[in-house]
């Protein structure tokens, strides 16, 4: 009885370990596609930030410059999404797709000599007193800084969203950017900055990923995370406590994946990895058909349409 | 009606429409050039292997043609979804699903008397049809995004191939390899002599031409190319747009799966983990770059095979073929950015009709 409690500690350590990035990059993702503006291309800024965390990483020795030197290369990749979406008008699916596949090529290309590398990781700090509490301290308050940051930043933006007046010109850009526009909210400034947000915390998102949950590069190591991070923004129906159930399920169900292989499961390793893919499209059926029950579907309803002052007349 | 829907595609001629392609991939390619100098790399060298090579050599022509076969069926599979504005991003996993029902078909059944192949290719077909249906069918049901479950099932069908070539279908004559078996003669579709080209091109330009043929020629084509761009006008009309966008995810499933039958039938001869290139993703660009037009996809899907071949050919020089991703990803911007470009020029000429900038400016 006593292991299985300790088990499910460590699942549920594991779980938020594993949730953490994806958290990082709904977290950007929703409050972007608040203001109306859908980044297909996280899965891409993820691994840039991810690749550019440990190189920053094992060229200075710190850690904590790293992550701030990912999170800026996640911020230009978003900007540079801003620039055709929100600037040129182009397809947000299309600007989308391109940034992750040039995304993903950057990092190949420039990772290709640190495959194998070690550099300096984010260790886990154990809150003081906190930490010693039998179960809970393990489950919950040893981890490193970014996974505390991390569910600290959900009331935060919260807030931002709900009770500060640049986060009424987010939803507002979001719903209605015409109405928004005619208020005197500066439409494209606001979209310009949440694209910037988002690519700043994709990037943070990643480095978390090769500077503290594997310490290492590999080639395409977000492996759909990115993607994942896009189903939870839809499952959590664009509401940043909702998020964070959603990343640390997707963070569980890996973690119990990745322990029945340890644990020797008669389910080949392969088809046990796919469990988190096949989770995400049962939650996302399921958010659906509960959207269709309560007829709310919460969609910021100018999603992915571009905003023309010329087109107001 | 039938003038609202015209409009959009008027206000572009194919030359300027070319041009602009062409222009843009030219700029992409001289970005990759200063790319490729800015980190210290041979960039002439690089580039000699990437686009001289592959069309200056015999070998390398025939295998930019191999390589063009599976891009020409998934870029009509993304370009037909995409008409709809259906995202299809799946392509790779409905790609793989086809694989493994041509695997099977090929290995695990019983000799009917009758060439394989043939079988094979439906099998495929059916199979990336069913891939492609579930997102289709929970898209027009629920509404779930089709992007996002497409995407997961490109994971999941990638794992399951690698599950069965470490697993049940390892082959017993491979060393160990994690890979099935040869398949049987009759499963190869006929190659032209001393080159891995086979009877695929065919089938692909035959695709294309059909797949023309019922977009522009039928009713039913045209009532999805008017769902793809007026959706609300569709519905106006009376047209059934949830089951058809339910056929055309099927129909896009079909050709994908068939990619990866004809890819097995006709190259590799057996299932390999993880033998794709990431085709279904370059599809993207295929299909885009072709204005999602049937026609125009086996050129470019020909232009990708050269950046293909190329990109196995850096690999032999120590070169990452990553630059292959780089070089798609800035193509596919820079095309973003003349379009818009060319729009905001049309926004300001035409101004009277609000129908006709809605669909300039949405293009």
């Amino acid at each position: 009885m006593i292991d299985l409690m300790g088990m499910g500690a460590g699942l549920v350590a594991a779980g938020m370990q594993g949730g953490t990035a994806v958290l990082l990059a709904a977290l950007g993702e929703l409050v972007l596609e608040r203001s109306g503006v859908l980044n297909l291309g996280i899965e891409g800024i993820m691994l840039v930030g991810a690749l550019t965390g440990f190189a920053a990483s094992h060229a200075t020795g710190n850690p904590a410059l790293a992550l701030g030197a990912a999170a800026c290369a996640g911020m230009l990749m978003g900007l540079l999404h801003g620039v055709f979406t929100v600037m040129l008008g182009a397809s947000q699916v299309v600007a989308g797709l391109a940034l992750m596949i040039l995304g993903t090529g950057i990092s190949g290309f420039f990772g290709q000599c640190f495959i194998g590398q070690t550099a300096p990781g984010i260790a886990p700090v154990a809150v003081p007193l906190l930490a010693d509490i039998p179960l809970v301290g393990p489950a919950l308050f040893r981890h490193d800084p970014l996974v505390y940051a991390a569910v600290l930043l959900v009331p935060v933006i919260r807030y931002f969203l709900m009770r500060t007046t640049w986060g009424l010109a987010v939803r507002a850009v979001g719903e209605n950017p015409e109405a928004a526009d005619v208020q005197g909210v500066p439409v494209i400034r606001v979209r310009m900055l949440a694209t910037a947000f988002a690519g700043f915390m994709a990037g943070l998102a990643g480095a978390h990923l090769s500077l503290a949950y594997n310490r290492m590069w590999i080639e395409r190591m977000v492996a759909g995370r990115g993607w994942i991070a896009l189903a939870v923004v839809i499952f959590s129906l664009w509401r940043p406590g909702r998020a964070l159930i959603g990343a640390y399920l997707f963070g569980v169900v890996g973690a119990a994946s990745f322990r029945m292989q340890a644990l020797g499961s008669r389910v080949s390793a392969p088809l046990l990895q796919t469990l988190p893919y096949v989770t995400t499209i049962v939650a996302l059926v399921l958010i659906a058909w509960r959207a269709r029950l309560h007829r709310d579907a919460d969609t910021p309803a100018a999603l992915t349409i571009p905003f023309r002052r010329e087109e107001r007349s | 009606m039938r003038r609202l829907i015209f409009h959009r595609r008027h206000g572009r001629s194919a030359l300027h429409d070319s041009l602009t392609i062409a222009g843009s991939i030219g700029v992409a390619l001289l970005a990759g050039y200063l790319f490729l100098e800015a980190s210290g790399i041979d960039a002439a060298g690089a580039y000699r292997a990437l686009l001289v090579d592959p069309l200056g050599t015999s070998y390398g022509f025939f295998e930019t043609l191999v390589k063009a076969i599976p891009l020409i069926l998934t870029g009509l599979a993304v370009a037909v979804a995409f008409r709809m504005r259906l995202w299809n991003i799946g392509a790779e996993g409905q790609l793989y699903a086809g694989a493994l029902a041509a695997t099977y078909v090929a290995l695990f059944t019983p000799d009917f008397g009758l060439p394989r192949a043939p079988l094979m290719l439906v099998a495929a077909c059916a199979a990336g049809a069913v891939w492609a249906a579930v997102p289709g069918v929970l898209r027009a049901t629920l509404g779930v995004s089709e992007i996002l479950v497409t995407l997961m099932g490109n994971y999941v069908a990638i794992l399951v191939a690698d599950h069965l070539c470490y697993g049940p279908w390892k082959g017993k004559t491979t060393f160990g390899f994690p890979m099935s078996d040869r398949f049987p003669d009759d499963a190869a579709l006929p190659a032209f002599a001393g080159t891995r080209l086979h009877v695929g091109l065919f089938v692909g330009v035959l695709c294309s031409l059909a797949l023309w043929a019922l977009l522009w020629r039928t009713k039913w084509g045209f009532q999805v190319r008017v769902a793809g761009s007026n959706v609300r006008a569709a519905e106006y009309a009376g047209y059934r747009v949830k089951r058809d966008a339910v056929v055309v995810m099927i129909l896009s499933g079909t050709l994908a799966g068939m990619a990866g039958g004809v890819e097995l039938s006709g190259v590799l001869h057996r299932l390999q983990p993880r033998f794709s290139p990431g085709y279904g993703y370059t599809a993207i660009l295929v299909a885009w770059l072709a204005r999602l037009h049937p026609l125009a996809v086996p050129l470019v899907a020909f232009l990708f095979g050269v950046l293909l071949t190329g990109g196995e050919q850096l690999q032999v020089m120590g070169i990452s073929s990553s630059l292959v991703d780089v070089l798609q990803g800035l193509i596919l911007l820079s095309v973003l950015a003349a379009d818009a470009a060319a729009n905001w020029r049309m926004a300001w000429v035409v101004h009277q009709g609000s129908a006709l900038s809605e669909g300039v400016v949405h293009d």
